[in-house]
């Protein structure tokens, strides 16, 4: 595959974005469908087509292209370059197969919804974004795609825009990504002013050509970068914009605030590595970062009722491990898991979607249970994705979620410890409530009243039913068509062998991806310094996998008392408990937020523009000039007087002016 | 010679016009404004432009002063009162004067040579008189004028005649 | 031989007489007796210009602006009777209907 077809991987998607938006509207659904899925599709095609080249014998370790020029001013000079290496490669199948499942699965889900057009137009345009940041070889055309994918997540999570809700988290998320936007900027500014270039090859060059270069400015650029992933990839602080996206469609959900939009962050700062390993700070706060994150995460997703907020939180907490590998170097791990997260994450929220629509809309587990005869192929695929995200062997999840927590374990940071012992409270956690939500929607009594189905979303008793308005039916429970069961069932697969790629050598494995990765990642494992793990112990790996095998199951043990043997007992005890309160309610963060960010910058600004500048500069300057021309108006009047006398008097005076003026410039006088 | 001729109507020309400035009773206005045209007649003579003299004496003071002593018989007009009249005529009018004066005289006195000098009668053209080259411009050249401008007295007799009427 | 400057400022003091009656009088009728001396003062500048170029078209103009000015101060007599019938003063200061 010459590089040329490298700028037709994204621009596909974007020509089922311009078909479907502009014309779109006046097709027939299936036509909509079939656009989208053709060139998602194609691109999928493209991104196997490039696999092949990539990992044939002798093949390159990166192939590129660039453009002409994009900006050129003196100092400083980008073009429209696309890279790709092995790193890429992952990610873009990622993007383009996981990607392509999810426009299938939309095609059965969002059958009866409004604006079908619009949703496949929205997706196809995600996937150019998404496929532009991944592919993109320089920091301005990543902030593109950076950009581009937020405006996305925004068009895609308001889509029920006649909703308050709705387009509320829309805002809310594009605001909070605002803000890591902000810091990326600053970045890139720092960077330029440093290397005068934002171009990946030539800024890591650079880096790599001054083995002195350490900290000060390299940190600053780093934390900045670190505000920006934050933004997008969900960490503290910032996270609090991904469970209100579960206002989106549950496609969307899967997609992009799962799969692949949340981990552009996690892909950025691998991206960046060479610059990362020279400041040890800014790792170290990654990891911090990351830790913390995901043990706050988890814990508030224990107590959630609504299924998807719980698989939202899930995946705030998945991508703090993920910010975990890398702030302690094990880029590769991160990426790793990144990939595996993907598949398991992405079949969560599918089958979560697939519950949903067989219960005509109800998200709300204490109305669930018993689903496990109903739906048995929804059941089955989420009981894999389950186990994985719980880290049992041999699914995806476990290889993954191992080998960052043993590498935290062994890196040189002096909080290593600490770090990995958070990671596996938080694979407690994490277990936990995967199975409590296992056992909440599929084991047990009925708790739903199947004649009520559907009325009940109607009568507005919960918020954000999937399509309460517009799927009026409620034919009873009923399995998804097979349009929608069909992903599951391949992501279901991919869930279990997706982590044998994986497989360390301590397990008898070759670790391939590690392997395939190691191009990307080299100069790490020889940067000094770094945090990485000096050497392979392949005892200190087993045992640290027998402990989280161990945390694993005695989440399973919990979940399986509290919520299948005796249900119902935590929640007689802790309904009255402050802690307890405390959780449900998120730690109250959206409302700190809210009393010391959002409500002074509203008064602020409600005091300056609405009353200094509305009333004070654009009324009162509006005022003034009427004022003006008021009291002109009134001198002027009195020229008006009648007498003629006085006209006679003007007259003579302004015959004296134009006769000046006539003297001086005609008759050239003085 | 000529100069003290000019002089002596000169002086009668502004003497005349200082007393129609300030003379009350409009009668008194007239006769020196007839003084004054009287002047310019001489004065137009010692340009050379004979036929104009004779124009003014007939036309000017013959005819319109005529016209306007008539009326101020008719109307009986009697001396002017003092009222008080507008400020704007003194504050803006007096200076816009004064500065026209100035202005004009140090222009003409400015250009004095370049101007040159007037030579008593007959110094226009030596071969004809004033009155035939007048007729051959005015009859061939201007004759568009010339007949727009007696259409232009017959419109101001009728709208004389309108205006001036009776009520009925 | 007197330089024909001498006329033009002649007829420029004149001219500004004229104004200046124009504006200190009251009377109707000497306002427009002040009329006719500006364009007698206007006159005499066209003269003296005539002589200067040794055209005769200058007082050809002279010829012109005599007829207009008889044709006007005809036209202006008869609207100042109409007007002393309706108002019955002859005082300028009182004709003021066109105030504001």
């Amino acid at each position: 595959m010459s590089p040329q077809y490298l700028w037709f991987i994204p621009l596909l998607p974007f020509l089922g974005f311009l078909v479907n938006g502009t014309v779109g509207r006046r097709l027939p659904r299936a036509a909509v469908a079939g656009v989208a899925l053709l060139f998602t599709g194609l691109s999928a095609v493209l991104v196997a087509w490039l696999w092949v080249t990539m990992k044939a014998a002798n093949a390159p370790l990166s192939m590129s292209i660039a453009s002409r020029p994009w900006i050129t001013v003196p100092g400083f000079h980008v073009d429209f370059a696309f890279a790709v290496d092995h790193l890429t490669l992952i990610m873009l199948g990622v993007i383009t197969g996981v990607g392509f499942l999810i426009h299938l699965y939309s095609v059965g889900y969002m059958a009866h919804e409004e604006g079908y057009w619009r949703f496949f137009a929205y997706l196809n345009l995600f996937m150019f974004f998404m496929l532009v940041l991944v592919l993109a070889e320089s920091f301005l055309l990543l902030f593109v795609g950076w950009e581009g994918v937020g405006l996305a997540s925004y068009l895609l999570i308001g889509f029920y825009f006649t909703k308050d809700s709705a387009s509320n988290a829309g805002k809310k998320a594009f605001v909070v990504n605002r803000i890591g936007d902000f810091g990326f900027l600053l970045a890139m500014f720092l960077t330029i002013a440093h290397f005068g270039t934002l171009s990946f090859s030539r800024v890591f060059a650079q880096i790599t050509a001054q083995p002195e270069l350490h900290g000060g400015f390299l940190t600053a650029i780093a934390l900045l970068l670190v505000l920006g992933a934050a933004g997008k990839s969900a960490q503290i602080p910032l996270y609090v914009w991904l469970p209100d996206a579960m206002e989106g469609p549950t496609p969307v959900s899967a997609l992009i605030h799962a799969a692949t939009m949340v981990t552009a962050g996690i892909y950025m700062v691998a991206r960046s590595h060479v610059l990362f390993d020279r400041s040890p700070l800014a790792l170290s706060v990654v990891a911090v970062i990351g830790a913390t994150t995901a043990i706050f995460a988890a814990c508030i997703g224990l107590v959630q009722n609504d299924i998807k907020r719980v698989l939202a939180y899930s995946t705030v907490s998945q991508l703090g491990y993920m910010f975990m590998g890398c702030g302690v170097a094990a880029y590769s791990a991160a990426v790793f898991h990144l990939m595996t997260h993907a598949f398991f994450k992405a079949l969560l929220f599918l089958a979560a979607g697939s519950v949903i629509h067989s219960l005509s809309g109800e998200q709300d587990m204490r109305v669930m249970g018993g689903l496990r005869k109903r739906i048995p192929v929804t059941f089955w695929t989420m009981t894999v994705a389950v186990f994985a995200i719980a880290g049992f062997w041999p699914f995806a999840g476990f290889f993954s979620k191992d080998e960052i927590l043993y590498q935290t374990f062994a890196s040189n940071n002096p909080l290593a410890k600490v770090l990995w012992a958070v990671g596996v409270i938080t694979a407690g956690l994490t277990s936990f409530y995967m199975f409590r939500l296992w056992f909440k929607t599929f084991f047990g009594a009925e708790r739903f009243d199947e004649a009520l189905l559907g009325q009940a979303a109607h009568a507005g008793a919960h918020p954000a039913g999937h399509d309460e308005n517009q799927h009026p039916h409620s034919h009873g429970v009923h399995e998804s068509p097979w349009v929608m069961l069909a992903p599951l069932v391949v992501l279901a697969l991919l869930s279990i062998i997706g982590g044998w790629v994986g497989n360390p050598e301590a397990l008898g494995g070759h670790n391939e991806i590690q392997h395939f990765l190691d191009p990307v990642f080299a100069s790490t494992a020889h940067a000094e310094g770094a945090l990485n793990a000096d050497h392979v112990s392949h005892g200190l790996e087993r045992g640290l996998a027998a402990v989280s095998l161990l945390v694993a199951a005695l989440g399973l043990g919990f979940a399986y008392l509290f919520y299948y043997r005796k249900p119902g007992t935590l929640g007689a005890k802790s309904a009255n408990s402050g802690l307890y309160r405390l959780v449900a309610n998120k730690f109250y963060v959206d409302e700190l937020y809210y009393f010391v960010i959002v409500k002074p910058l509203e008064s602020g600004s409600n005091f300056l523009l609405e009353n200094v500048v509305e009333q004070g500069v654009v009324n009162g300057s509006a005022r003034a000039l009427a004022f003006i021309t008021r009291g002109g108006s009134n001198l002027t009047q009195r020229m008006q007087s009648g007498n003629i006398r006085s006209y006679a008097g003007w007259l003579a005076a302004g015959a004296a002016v134009v006769l000046f003026i006539m003297a001086v410039t005609s008759l050239h006088l003085r | 010679m000529q100069l003290v001729l000019f002089l002596i109507f000169a002086v009668l020309c502004v003497a005349g016009a200082l007393n129609l400035l300030f003379q009350r009773h409009p009668i008194n206005s007239a006769l020196s404004l007839v003084v004054v045209m009287m002047s310019l007649a001489v004065i137009y003579w010692t340009l050379g432009a004979e036929f104009l003299a004779a124009a003014q004496v007939i036309v000017y003071a013959g005819a319109i002063m005529v016209l306007f002593v008539f009326v101020v018989m008719l109307l009986n007009a009697g001396e002017e009162e003092r009222t008080t009249g507008s400020r704007a005529a003194y504050i803006a009018g007096i200076p816009g004067v004064a500065a026209i004066l100035a202005l004009l005289t140090y222009i003409f006195m400015h250009e004095r040579t370049a101007l040159g000098h007037a030579t008593l009668g007959g110094s226009l053209n030596h071969t004809t008189s004033n009155i035939t080259e007048i007729s051959r411009v005015l009859f061939t050249e201007l004759l568009l004028p010339f007949e727009v401008t007696s259409i232009l007295i017959l419109v101001a007799i009728l709208g004389a005649v309108v205006l001036a009427r009776k009520e009925q | 031989m007197v330089p024909i400057a001498y006329y033009l400022v002649l007829a420029a003091v004149l001219f500004c007489i004229g104004i200046g009656s124009f504006l200190i009088k009251r009377n109707i009728i000497t306002i427009f007796m002040s009329i006719e001396l500006m364009l007698n003062a206007v006159n005499l500048t066209f003269v003296a210009f005539a002589h200067q170029w040794k055209l005769v078209h200058g007082q050809i103009f002279v010829f012109f602006v005599m007829v207009v000015a008889a044709a006007e101060a005809a036209v202006g007599l008869a609207i100042i009777i109409a007007i002393f019938r309706a108002r019955h003063t002859l005082n300028v200061d009182q004709i003021n209907l066109m105030k504001n």
